[in-house]
């Protein structure tokens, strides 16, 4: 095989990786989307307070410091412990839930029934104010998250695949994180489908997300369920959070992860977990050939920062649904 | 005999209970206009009983105060011997009344069986781990209830369409699959909001023998709205009959076709 085909391939599974990212910051979106219909544009933030938080609760920072400092004239920062990573993670998640629970109690409990607009606006304000918080809670500096995951290329993989080219092909180069990424992220997924089907609490968070007036009929709590949906959408942003902030560092820039999940919403639909995902995929493996095929050797390269909104432009005028969205119908 | 609480056999061999739920002296308001206007009536164990009316008298604003969907401004709601406090939809629903809607509300994306295993949800007590697992006390209640709606979709004869989705089901099917979902929570007291509007004289022979067979092989209690007269004579034991937000009559139906309110109502008597 010539080693431009291999190469070839390579950037295919770099593609699929760097999709599977994508696809988890997408997921979030989906859940609530699905569940109430409110986009909810803080989901970006939440990845990047999500991470910030772990990182915090890790390194044993005092949370508020500064406030604190000025405040009381103290000058406390640390408390001089370290938590381990998964206490950490516990922690998170249990802040997490706390979060949806008061993002439903004084937010959106008090916009039942408010047009698609308003709740939109809403999380707006709530991403703003989120990113405050998180200013103030753990500072601005950037961080680094050193939970000990692996980084750099897999020497493994590249010693195993150097054979499968000629003497100017030398083997795969493979990133240990975005392996370690997708086996994390096809275990969320595949815990997310087992508890939709098979739980009572998923049951009822499909069946709210079908219809509110049956839901309620059949003695669902749609407060529960929303907040339930909020806190699943804050373990996927804790995810995204962690797998994009041992990247990149776990800094303010985080939060634009969101947009990179906007083209990946508009091709695989809204309301569509699988839509998500295999949105996500190709939105990754297309962004990474269109470079090496087109961009680099044509456009002079940097192609990935549009491609995917194109390709999104595309399917939006021919399938505005999604490839797994419902399709919208209005009977007259 | 009807005034009396004491139970009694109808002349088709029904046990008629003591009181269920008990309204009393229900007013509900939007804004200024008054829906319904000091209403009191009572729906006794094991009966049917149908609430009548011309269009906008207030039939289904009350239906919607029984099921929680609406809180009244004044009286008082008891179920079962106690005061029902002001409660949430699906509180009702928890406490063991369901309801279907005049315009049909189905999980339309679902297949009939998945809507009717909703109705069960309320009936669901084991852990969310072991369900996820499919193992254990889980393992053992997902049978149980499977079998309970297995038995719902023989009785309302839908085998045929139990994988279908409900979003391709015509009218009166769908009709009857949120008949079945009500069933399968296996309520005290079911109420049916219009469950005959829309359709055609067939399905709705259908719908009534359907209406009688749960009432008699459960025992069900049924409370049903209809504004098609004709229908609820043959099928209630009781009628409450509303008229601009009004009780205007109660009773049998024999008593309530011989009432002149009522028949005045109906065949809109100008109100001076």
């Amino acid at each position: 095989m010539s080693a431009d085909f291999l190469y070839g391939i390579e950037v295919v599974i770099n593609g699929l990786m760097a999709g599977v990212l994508y696809a988890l910051v997408a997921l979030g979106f989906v859940l609530i989307f699905k569940a109430s219909g409110i986009f909810n544009y803080a989901q970006g933030v939440m990845a990047l307070f999500a991470a910030l938080t772990l990182v915090g609760i890790m390194e044993g920072q005092v949370p508020f410091a500064h406030l604190i400092n000025a405040l009381f004239g103290t000058e406390v920062h640390h408390f001089g412990w370290e938590v381990p990573a998964l206490l950490a993670i516990a922690f998170t998640v249990l802040i997490m839930i706390g979060f949806a629970w008061a993002v439903q109690q004084f937010v959106f409990r008090h916009l039942v029934g408010q047009e698609p607009i308003i709740l939109f606006m809403a999380t707006i304000g709530l991403a703003y104010f989120l990113e405050g918080v998180g200013d103030l809670m753990w500072g601005s500096d950037i961080k680094t998250l050193a939970l000990g995951l692996p980084q750099g290329g897999s020497l493994a993989v590249e010693e195993w695949t150097a054979g499968l080219g000629g003497d100017d092909f030398y083997g795969f180069f493979i990133d240990k994180l975005d392996m370690i990424a997708t086996i994390v992220a096809i275990i969320l997924v595949a815990s997310l489908i087992i508890f939709a089907q098979y739980t009572k609490q998923g049951r009822a968070m499909r069946a709210v997300a079908d219809d509110h007036q049956a839901a309620l009929s059949v003695g669902i709590s749609l407060n529960f369920i929303w907040v339930l949906v909020w806190s699943l959408a804050g373990i996927v942003a804790l995810v995204a959070g962690v797998m994009w902030g041992a990247k990149s560092g776990v800094q303010f820039s985080l939060s634009l992860i969101a947009l990179k999940a906007l083209p990946v919403l508009m091709l695989g639909g809204f309301t569509s977990i699988p839509g998500a995902i295999v949105g996500g995929l190709i939105i990754g493996v297309g962004e990474k050939l269109f470079e090496y095929t087109i961009g680099a050797p044509f456009l002079g390269g940097a192609t990935e920062n549009w491609f995917a909104y194109m390709l999104a432009l595309i399917f939006l005028v021919f399938r505005p649904q999604g490839l797994f969205g419902e399709k919208i119908i209005e009977r007259v | 005999m009807k005034d009396t609480v004491e139970p009694y056999v109808t002349d088709d061999g029904r046990t008629i209970g003591g009181v269920l739920m008990d309204m009393r002296n229900i007013t509900l308001r939007f804004g200024g206009v008054e829906a319904i206007k000091d209403i009191s009536f009572d729906i006794r164990e094991g009966e049917i009983r149908a609430i009548i009316g011309p269009n906008g008298a207030g039939k289904s604003s009350m239906l919607n105060v029984i099921s929680g969907f609406y809180n009244p401004q004044e009286g008082e709601v008891w179920f079962r011997g106690e005061k029902r406090p002001q409660m949430k939809p699906y509180q009702v629903a928890r406490l063991g009344i369901a309801r279907t809607f005049q315009n049909i509300a189905l999980f339309e994306g679902m297949t009939v069986l998945d809507n009717i295993m909703t109705g069960r949800l309320t009936h669901m007590k084991s852990g969310m781990f072991w369900q996820a697992l499919w193992a254990g006390r889980a393992e053992k209640e997902e049978v149980e209830n499977r079998e309970k709606v297995e038995r719902i979709i023989d009785f309302l004869e839908i085998q045929a369409i139990r994988k279908t989705p409900v979003g391709r089901l015509p009218y009166g099917l769908k009709k009857r699959v949120e008949l079945a979902r009500a069933l399968a929570a296996e309520p005290k007291l079911l109420l049916l909001d219009e469950p005959m509007a829309g359709m055609n004289v067939e399905e709705k022979e259908d719908m009534s023998r359907f209406i009688l067979d749960v009432n008699d092989e459960f025992g069900t209690t049924i409370a049903l709205i209809e504004h098609d007269m004709g229908v609820v004579m043959d099928l209630s034991d009781r009628v409450v009959v509303m008229d601009y937000g009004r009780k205007i009559g109660d009773g049998t139906p024999d008593e309530v076709r011989g009432n002149q309110e009522v028949i005045d109502a109906y065949l809109g008597v100008s109100h001076d």
